[in-house]
């Protein structure tokens, strides 16, 4: 029988070829053409856990330790991974709440699906340990170590500076860092953040399908190892300033201590200040808030660096020696004092003076005549040529510009330039005696305490200075910034410096900072009272010890508090007798410190 | 006539080498899918390679049972088989164990056992009895019904458990009935409506329609060869569209695109009529139904689609069709499936190094999955290989079914393939997302005891047949 239907067949035999045809149409464009499944399946199996190098650590300069590190966990959410989980008891598990649970579940998802984000930061090590053992039950989420700062003293927050999770902007401009890890902000932590931060490694493991990590990816080959922040010896001195901030408490100011033979501050202290443990960890944003908002205190205000005021007296041992320099007054120059000079007032003290007893005695009258000479010196045709030689010398011992410390922030202060004067009282229209405050630290010019305190110590070292800073060496070589090590040079002749040392020890054994000279140390200090047109007078007071072969150059601002002798003068005595002896033997002045509360001074000035 | 052939020299080792490199690729794959470092023996019994591997033997125990009983038995048979499958069928719905909602399985003991799977060699074995006994004229719907009866009884028994997939495969036999004379008419509208189906989701259907409209144009012309004809037709019915269009546009304005265009071709449709009748153009009126059946089919299915069809399954055939992402939902089985065998590249990730398939990504990676397993680890290579496998096994047991004298065994084979072809279609079509997922086997290489030995049965009853060819002399 002939069968009709026969040829039936090949259709039957086309369809099957072409639905294979079909299939394997679409089997090569997923394989072959298109490589994004092959991204899918690896995220979906490769968890990259990021390993955090151990924050560098940072030591005083006598080896004991400032700033260490402690565990910390986040717990860390894929929200793709995320699925059937027993919410309520997760939230039990992390004593949190739903609502918590939902909005930062929420937060997650906004910021991507598939990527890991923090869900939440720095739980504790028990909450740790109950998770670790559950961990299975959560797909999606799972615990990233982390380290925080902690801090052995709470002390020299403004110093240390801190650490906070980095922004956007910052990692915009700086592809090594990813959202959620840690740079230092101010201070040490920011100036070193390379030397502190070390560098990440990233460990490559394989998950399940429930986020159960299944062993190492590639046997580990292409893990990296975290490098751990290199350790950081400040040039600190732990227990003068913590000493130093005691002495301050209750009062606003700043006082940085500097060793004159290095450069290497041992103190420096920026009252109010704050505990350097609220920056750390969960609290830290609260508490950080709180701090900016305190418009009264200012506590983050770094006044060592970031405050500019008029030096008062303590500008004119400068001025002595600039004197001197330019040979407009010798040691054996005498000027007589009648209770002050032309406008400018002095107090009572014996006349006439020389270059010694002036600065002993601070008088105004001396300075005045002496800033007059090298302002109309005839050896330069004008004024204002005297007054460009007279400013190189002030921006030779570093103000009016920064110093190039390894702070972040720092002021330059203010030494007016001649184009200043030809503009605020028109070219050629002013005289020496138009800007006569200048020779007794008032008027335009403003100095931060560190650019006061480097000043001592260049006067301490009879002409040069080193670039104060507040790290002494970095890491296990020991290195340090070659701009630290290099010496500056005053053109001043070391001679003209002795007769300014000889005037800065008469000042403290007879003169204005009688009061607290020391029985077996020579200081050698300058009172200063500088004119605050926003209330009360600063006192300050710079100083260095001992006279010979110096150890300590110190310089004090007390806000709001008055004279130099009474206030500034027995911190920097008490912070002297402290560092070289280690030991206090004017209790008595240093209880009257101590109880010394100025805080409703400062809300007076303020007011 | 007949008269007695050895079966060794008869049967086709062709298809027992293809049908032993599947049985041994999945053993492979299963292995691969649920590898357990902990039991890494091929032969542990507790892990379901080791399980795989007794359902290998059984079959391969049953196969050479199959293969020794005499050819007579299967028809002589046949209708007793079916009965007893069907009887099965109505167990299970109500004695049967119930997984997933669905009662398809019996349980002794230990071992489960899934009547659908051996309905499907009851079903092709009665099919063919029917269609060979009565010599039966399937152009006649007196033939048809009872044949389509035979198919569609096991369908709706199992859509009872239900089990929408094992359901659709028994609508495969109707490509058997088209071999056999069923009209092409019911053939190409079926497959025609399949297309329409996944076009009528995919693309707006004013276009659709439009398409459509310009197919049957291009159909007239190839049928009839008359320009004049075509122009004409094409030119009442732009001018009655375009006069609908205006009226509806400035003046009734409620008719939509669709409607308009359904109305001009009825209108354009009478018009044509009395050239269609004059001239006996019978192709003419066909395409001309087909368009207007197309048309109101994609239409009706749109409408129904979008305000009949649950929220769920509407769901799923959005996930597939990629308008609606969910990850979580109706598209993660697909989604990891396609990750899983997009991953494996040109040439595959190694045995034993598909980390979706390591890590579980994949649910049921061994049974509806195994491909899965395939294109991860092995690649396009592997995955090309593996259907090239199955179209030679495909083709070859058209060819067989093709060389026997008897209509039985001839028809039986048809079922066989047509059987296979719907399963590998199915399930690899759904595990790289051409179609919605649909949980059935894929033949020889998915794990399981019940749907090997079903697959087994089917392919080895019709050797064992075809191995006998000879003894029927036409």
């Amino acid at each position: 029988m002939k069968d009709p239907f026969i040829n039936r067949k090949y259709v039957i035999m086309a369809l099957i070829v072409l639905a294979t045809l079909g299939l394997l149409v679409r089997l090569f464009i997923i394989q072959v053409v298109k490589s994004s499944y092959r991204l899918s399946a690896d995220n979906n199996v490769l968890r990259y856990i990021t390993q955090y190098p151990a924050r560098g650590l940072i030591y005083d300069r006598n080896g004991k330790l400032i700033v260490f590190n402690q565990a910390a966990y986040d717990l860390m959410v894929v929200p793709t991974q995320v699925s059937n989980i027993d919410t309520t008891g997760f939230c039990d598990l992390l004593g949190i709440s739903t609502d918590l649970f939902r909005k930062q579940l929420r937060i997650a998802i906004n910021y991507s699906r598939r990527a890991p984000s923090v869900f939440l930061k720095q739980v504790s090590n028990e909450t740790y340990a109950k998770f670790q053992e559950k961990m299975f039950l959560y797909p999606g989420f799972y615990v990233q170590p982390r380290t925080l700062r902690k801090y052995s003293k709470p002390v020299a927050a403004h110093i240390l500076g801190y650490v906070s999770e980095v922004d956007d902007g910052v990692i915009k401009k700086n592809p090594y860092y990813k959202p959620g890890d840690y740079i230092g902000k101010s201070g040490i932590e920011e100036s070193y953040e390379k030397d502190l931060r070390g560098r990440r490694g990233v460990k490559i493991f394989l998950v399940d399908v429930f986020s159960r990590i299944k062993g190492s990816y590639e046997k580990g080959k292409l893990d990296t190892l975290a490098v751990q922040g290199s350790n950081i010896v400040s040039g600190i001195d732990l227990d003068l300033q913590e000493y130093g901030e005691l002495l301050m408490k209750n009062k606003r100011g700043s006082v940085v201590a500097i060793e004159p033979k290095s450069g290497e501050v041992l103190a420096l202290i920026s009252s109010p200040d704050y505990d350097p443990a609220l920056l750390v960890g969960r609290v830290r944003s609260e508490n950080f808030a709180k701090l900016l908002g305190d418009s009264i205190l200012q506590p983050l205000f770094n006044r060592a660096l970031m405050a500019s005021y008029p030096p008062g007296s303590t500008f004119k041992p400068i001025n002595g020696l600039i004197g001197l320099q330019e040979g407009v007054i010798t040691p054996q120059t005498l000027f007589e004092c009648h209770r002050g000079y032309l406008f400018v007032a002095c107090h009572a003290h014996p006349s006439p003076l020389s270059i010694v007893g002036a600065i002993g005695n601070s008088c105004n009258a001396y300075f005045c005549q002496t800033y007059r000479r090298v302002l109309e010196n005839p050896a330069y045709n004008t004024i204002a040529d005297a007054y460009v030689k007279w400013k190189s010398y002030l921006n030779e011992f570093g103000f009016g510009s920064k110093l190039g410390t390894d702070f972040v922030n720092e002021l330059s202060g203010f030494i007016p330039s001649t184009e200043y004067f030809d503009k605020y009282y028109g070219k050629n229209r002013w005289k020496a005696l138009t800007v006569i405050s200048m020779a007794i630290g008032q008027g335009e010019v403003g100095a931060t305490p560190l650019q006061m305190a480097n000043m001592t110590a260049a006067i301490a070292n009879r002409g040069y200075f080193y670039t104060p800073h507040i790290v002494k060496s970095v890491g296990a070589g020991h290195t340090i910034d070659e701009r630290f090590t290099t010496k500056h040079q005053i053109d001043i002749d070391t001679a003209n410096f002795e007769q300014i040392v000889l005037g800065m020890e008469q000042a403290v054994t007879s003169g204005t900072a009688a009061g607290v000279k020391l029985k077996d140390i020579i200081i050698c200090g300058k009172t200063g009272t500088a004119q605050n047109p926003h209330g009360a007078n600063h006192s300050v007071f710079i100083a260095f010890a001992p006279k010979d072969n110096p150890k300590i150059a110190i310089a004090v601002f007390v806000e709001n508090a008055g004279f130099g002798a009474t206030y500034a003068a027995p911190v920097a005595s008490l912070m002297i007798e402290k560092y070289i002896k280690g030991e206090i033997s004017n209790k008595a002045l240093e209880k009257r410190i101590l109880e010394l509360n100025l805080e409703g001074k400062i809300s007076e000035a303020e007011r | 006539m007949k008269r007695s052939v050895n079966i060794w020299n008869g049967i086709d080792k062709i298809s027992i080498v293809l049908f032993l490199l599947l049985v041994a690729l999945g053993w492979i794959n299963i292995y691969a899918a649920v590898f357990n470092e902990d039991h890494p023996g091929l032969l542990d019994f507790s892990q379901r390679y080791g399980k795989q591997f007794i359902w290998i033997i059984a079959s391969l125990i049953l196969a050479v049972f199959i293969v020794i009983i005499d050819n007579r038995f299967y028809f002589f048979f046949s209708w007793f088989i079916y009965g007893t499958c069907m009887l099965l069928l109505v167990l299970v719905v109500i004695f049967g164990k119930e997984i997933n909602g669905a009662r398809s399985w019996f349980e002794f003991g230990g071992i489960s056992l899934q009547p659908s799977e051996l309905a499907k060699f009851g079903t092709a074995l009665a099919l063919a009895s029917y269609l060979n006994t009565r010599r039966q004229d399937l152009t006649r719907l007196s033939a048809m019904i009872p044949a389509s009866a035979i198919i569609l009884f096991p369908a709706f028994l199992i859509m009872l458990q239900p089990d929408t997939g094992s359901a659709i495969v028994y609508f495969s036999l109707f490509i058997v009935l088209f071999r056999e004379g069923m009209s092409p008419y019911i053939f190409v509208s079926g497959l025609l409506m399949i297309v329409l189906f996944f076009l009528t989701l995919l693309t707006n259907i004013l276009y659709l329609t439009i398409a459509s409209i310009i197919i049957a144009v291009i159909l007239v012309w190839l049928t009839t060869r008359k320009w004049k004809l075509v122009l004409f037709g094409t030119g009442i019915f732009l001018l009655i569209a375009g006069t609908i269009y205006l009226l509806d546009h400035y003046i009734i304005k409620s008719i939509g695109n669709e409607l308009v265009i359904f109305i001009s071709l009825i209108l354009s449709g009478a018009a044509y009529a009395f050239y269609i009748y004059n001239k006996r153009a019978a192709s003419v009126l066909i395409i001309y139904i087909f368009l207007l059946g197309s048309i109101i089919f994609v239409n009706a299915f749109d409408y129904a689609f979008n305000n009949i069809l649950p929220k769920h399954q509407k769901d799923r055939v959005n996930t597939l069709l990629g308008f609606k992402t969910d990850l979580h939902g109706t598209g993660y089985n697909v989604n990891q499936s396609i990750i899983s065998i997009g991953s494996g590249g040109f040439a595959g990730k190694g045995f034993l190094q598909g980390t979706q398939t390591k890590f579980k990504f994949v649910p049921k990676q061994s049974s509806d999955f195994i491909f899965c397993t395939v294109g991860e680890e092995w690649g396009f290579m592997g995955s090309g290989i593996v259907i090239g496998i199955y179209l030679f096994l495909l083709l070859r047991l058209v060819t067989l079914a093709e060389r026997q004298r008897s209509v039985f065994a001839r028809i039986y084979g048809y079922c066989v393939a047509s059987i296979f072809f719907t399963h590998i279609f199915l399930n690899i079509g759904m595990a790289i997302g051409l179609i919605p997922v649909i949980g059935i086997p894929l033949p020889f290489l998915s794990y399981g005891g019940s749907s090997l030995w079903g697959f087994t049965i089917l392919l080895f009853i019709f050797l064992r047949l075809d191995a006998s060819r000879t003894e029927y002399l036409v």
